[in-house]
């Protein structure tokens, strides 16, 4: 029986890729095991091998095919003495039932309202966050030979999510160096080489794994300058992606931002735009302190306007407004951002206007920026992806009521991931992650409409 | 106490052979059925498959007495056909169906199942080896007779966790075995870039812990080398460590672009080495099996994958009211 080859998902977040060579022809044998063609797709070129023994009956999509979409048929199958002509309709690929992954964001198409301070005239360059993060380290890199990169797959691998591209062929294995897979370890020894005074960046494959390097972060780390009496200095940047990503399950999806924000001696930043990814990387990097700077696996491929400056940075410790409002005050961080503003775009249009605030920065945290803006809106709805329980959003409420009591027409309300940890079934982890909708119904339920 | 390298073969029946070739032959078509539902989008995330490893797990399982324990890493999927575990219900947690182990809550890294005595299922590198030891604690502590197993990487090997483990488990006399399943590599870095020695084997002397290397592509050799640990370990003389050498084919996941090992590497493995051509080599040579006996078998196994598939795609997903249970257990 002739059988469909499908364009297949080759990583947790692709939805679609394309087709870039065959490798084998129309009247081929292949068999288990064989590379029938490569497939490119956000992260990298990989090779699309058979499961099943039959001749290739016909190639449906052609070489250089871009965006083919995931379970679209791309070649028939058949078997010895059949002819793809005995194949009346190709197997509709809707047999499948798909429970496939719906994007779990939906794209921002909010509108920077309000731009930074920059310069008249700066120009931009569409520029994804994982280049950005890319670009950041290697101009530090460039600039202080005390900087290196230690980390695992950073080297050879180009990275497991592939944000040191190239830099090993750039800066060499002295500086861009493959580790065993020993976070508590690695990450003493780069403390360490800060204490002696280099400048390391630690790159944890995703956060979660640093749970097995936390001592060192916070107990060598953040705590030596105190304890020593301001003698020692830990110029230390660590990072990695943070938080959900597509249906990796409990161990694989947590969010570190409350942890490590409250913890004197550490510096946190959790951007959201490529240009704070940019910018703030820098500073990290130059800060004479430990920086934790949290990613999302989920933004790596996304493009952001990056001003095209020589030696872009962006202060540690100040929220970024990204929209003027007056109706309410809504402040994020990180993807959080995306359902922030979605969620103004809709809000907009039905008459309300938001004003959304990014922090960026937990620790310094800008409350001030907050604090102000909703002594001006006198509502406030705080989103983010972590547990509700002691999360940034209940510290931004207990700031405002100290900071900002008589100025609340309601109270806040924080939006936060379910209390639950990560399942991995698709529509519950929908259900577990924040939502755009909820977002909406908060701010309504803040404005009373 | 020296480490030693051993590769006897133990005398096999008809019926020991057929029965290795069937469990491997298992695993090897659901992990290939499994690939192909990841890239039709019913499995996600993250699916690593086991194939070109299936000796390990059935070798070491063909020894094994009821209430013996055994936990692993993400890699997972081989572990719980061998043990008993059901296609069905192992296939529907990968597709995140409420007919799945986990209910749809784990996915393909965890899973678990207390009637077989699989622990998981950990996602985090190394993780799994000081809890397999905890399991052997508990039998010591019972007074049973009963061994676990504590499966890991080569890349694992490099865990701390790894080595604190080693040394209680030698001090206390825990009956533990340490599996490494070397493969030669940990995602794209091989053994040599990531370990200052290569013989993983001997890693346990510090702590007095015998170790030995074993063709992990042997079925046969793996069942001798285990019935040599298992021995050691119910007679009460502490833990145990084996040294599987073996070949992942496949992508350290479903993403992985491969790029840090050649095709003819691979190729060269699957040529020479392969554990189900090997039993089927010796299945045939033997005339023990005819080609059409063996055919047979591969119809039937692929039976029995394709209705786990067509389960797994059949199984509901979980009630949204799921999200909410299993937090925590009640108090009895
Ligand atoms: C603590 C921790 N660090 C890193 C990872 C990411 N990671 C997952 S598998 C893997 C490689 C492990 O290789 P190995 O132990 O040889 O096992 P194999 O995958 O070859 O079976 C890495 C680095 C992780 N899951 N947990
Ligand atoms: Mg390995």
């Amino acid at each position: 029986m002739a059988i469909n080859i499908l364009m297949p998902a080759l990583s947790p977040t692709m939805e679609e890729g394309n087709l870039s060579k065959w490798l084998v022809a129309e009247g081929d044998t292949v068999k288990s095991g064989d590379v029938m063609c490569e497939i490119e797709t956000d992260k990298a070129t990989m090779e699309f091998e058979a499961v099943d023994e039959g001749i290739i009956g016909k190639i449906v999509v052609p070489e250089g095919s871009e965006g083919v979409k995931v379970n679209a048929v791309i070649a028939v199958l058949i078997e010895e003495g059949e002819s793809v002509d005995d194949v009346a309709e190709p197997i509709a690929a809707s047999a499948i039932v798909t429970a496939a992954a719906e994007p779990v964001v939906a794209e921002s198409v909010s509108a920077v309202v309000v731009e930074q301070d920059l310069p008249e005239g700066t120009t931009f360059k569409s520029t994804t966050v994982r280049e950005a993060i890319c670009d950041a380290m290697s101009e530090e890199m460039r600039r202080n030979p005390d900087v290196f990169l230690m980390g695992e797959e950073v080297a050879e691998y180009q990275g497991a999510y592939k944000i040191s591209q190239g830099m090993l062929d750039e800066f060499g294995e002295k500086r861009v160096i493959d580790t065993p897979i020993t976070e508590h370890g690695f990450t003493g020894l780069a403390v360490g080489a800060a204490f002696a005074g280099l400048s390391p960046i630690v790159e944890f494959m995703t956060w979660n794994f640093a749970m097995q390097a936390i001592d060192q972060i916070i107990n060598s780390a953040a705590k030596t300058r105190y304890m020593s009496g301001g003698q020692m200095t830990c110029p230390i940047v660590f990072r990695g992606a943070n938080g959900a990503a597509a249906r990796v399950g409990a161990q694989h999806s947590h969010d570190y931002a409350t942890w490590y924000a409250q913890v004197p001696g550490l510096k946190v930043v959790m951007p959201y735009s490529a240009s704070d990814y940019k910018g703030l990387m820098k500073s990290a990097i130059r800060d004479p302190n430990p920086v934790v700077v949290l990613e999302n696996e989920m933004l790596y491929g996304r493009s952001f306007d990056v001003p095209e400056i020589e030696d872009y940075t962006v202060p540690i410790g100040k929220a970024r407004i990204w929209r003027q409002g007056d109706d309410v005050t809504i402040v994020s961080f990180g993807i959080g951002m995306q359902y922030a503003l979605a969620a103004a775009d809709k809000l907009a249009e039905e008459g309300i206007s938001a004003e959304v605030i990014d922090l960026r920065s937990l620790r310094p945290m800008d409350t001030e920026t907050v604090v102000k803006s909703v002594m001006k809106t006198n509502r406030c709805v705080t989103v983010e992806e972590g547990f509700p329980v002691a999360s940034i959003g209940g510290h931004i409420s207990a700031t405002l009521m100290q900071e900002a009591f008589d100025y609340l027409d309601a109270p806040v309300i924080n939006l936060a991931g379910k209390d639950v940890p990560m399942p991995y079934a698709a529509n519950l982890e929908k259900l577990a992650l924040v939502t755009t909708e909820e977002v909406i119904s908060s701010v309504k339920s803040v404005t009373y409409r | 106490m020296a480490a030693a390298k051993t590769r006897k073969k133990s005398n096999v029946s008809k019926e020991e052979l057929l029965g290795f070739y069937r469990e491997m032959l298992l695993i090897r078509r659901f992990e290939e059925k499994a690939g192909q539902l990841y890239g039709m989008g019913q499995i996600g995330g993250f699916c690593h498959l086991y194939i070109g490893q299936e000796a390990i797990v059935v070798g070491l399982e063909s020894n094994t007495i009821e209430g013996d324990q055994r936990i692993t890493s993400y890699r997972d999927h081989g572990h719980m056909l061998a043990c008993g575990m059901d296609p069905k219900g192992v296939m529907a947690e990968l597709t995140g169906r409420i007919g799945g182990y986990s209910r749809g809550k784990g996915g393909s890294m965890h899973m678990f199942s207390n009637e077989k005595k699989f622990y998981g299922g950990n996602g985090i590198v190394g993780a799994q080896v000081p809890i397999g030891a905890g399991l052997a604690f508990a039998n010591k502590y019972r007074g049973n007779n009963n061994v676990s197993f504590a499966y890991f990487g080569d890349g694992a090997a490099n865990q701390g966790q790894v080595y604190e483990t080693y040394n209680m488990a030698s001090l206390w006399k825990l009956p533990c075995i340490f599996v490494i399943e070397n493969n030669q590599y940990a995602m794209g870095t091989s053994l040599q870039r990531a370990s200052s020695t290569p013989d993983l084997y001997t890693r346990g002397e510090a702590f007095g812990i015998p170790g030995e290397a074993v063709d992990g592509m042997d079925v046969l050799a793996v069942k001798a080398a285990g019935a040599k640990a298992l021995d050691h370990c119910r007679a009460g003389n502490g833990p145990y460590i084996l040294e599987m050498n073996t070949y992942r084919y496949r992508g350290h996941s479903m993403s992985d672009p491969a790029k840090y090992r050649t095709r003819e590497e691979v190729q060269k493995v699957r040529e020479e080495r392969d554990p189900i051509d090997h039993i089927r080599d010796m299945l045939l040579t033997g005339k023990h099996s005819t080609e059409d006996d063996l055919k047979a078998i591969d119809k039937a196994i692929k039976k029995t994958v394709t209705e786990a598939a067509d389960y797994a795609i059949a199984s509901p997903e979980p009630e949204l009211s799921e999200l909410w249970t299993d937090i925590y257990a009640e108090a009895e």
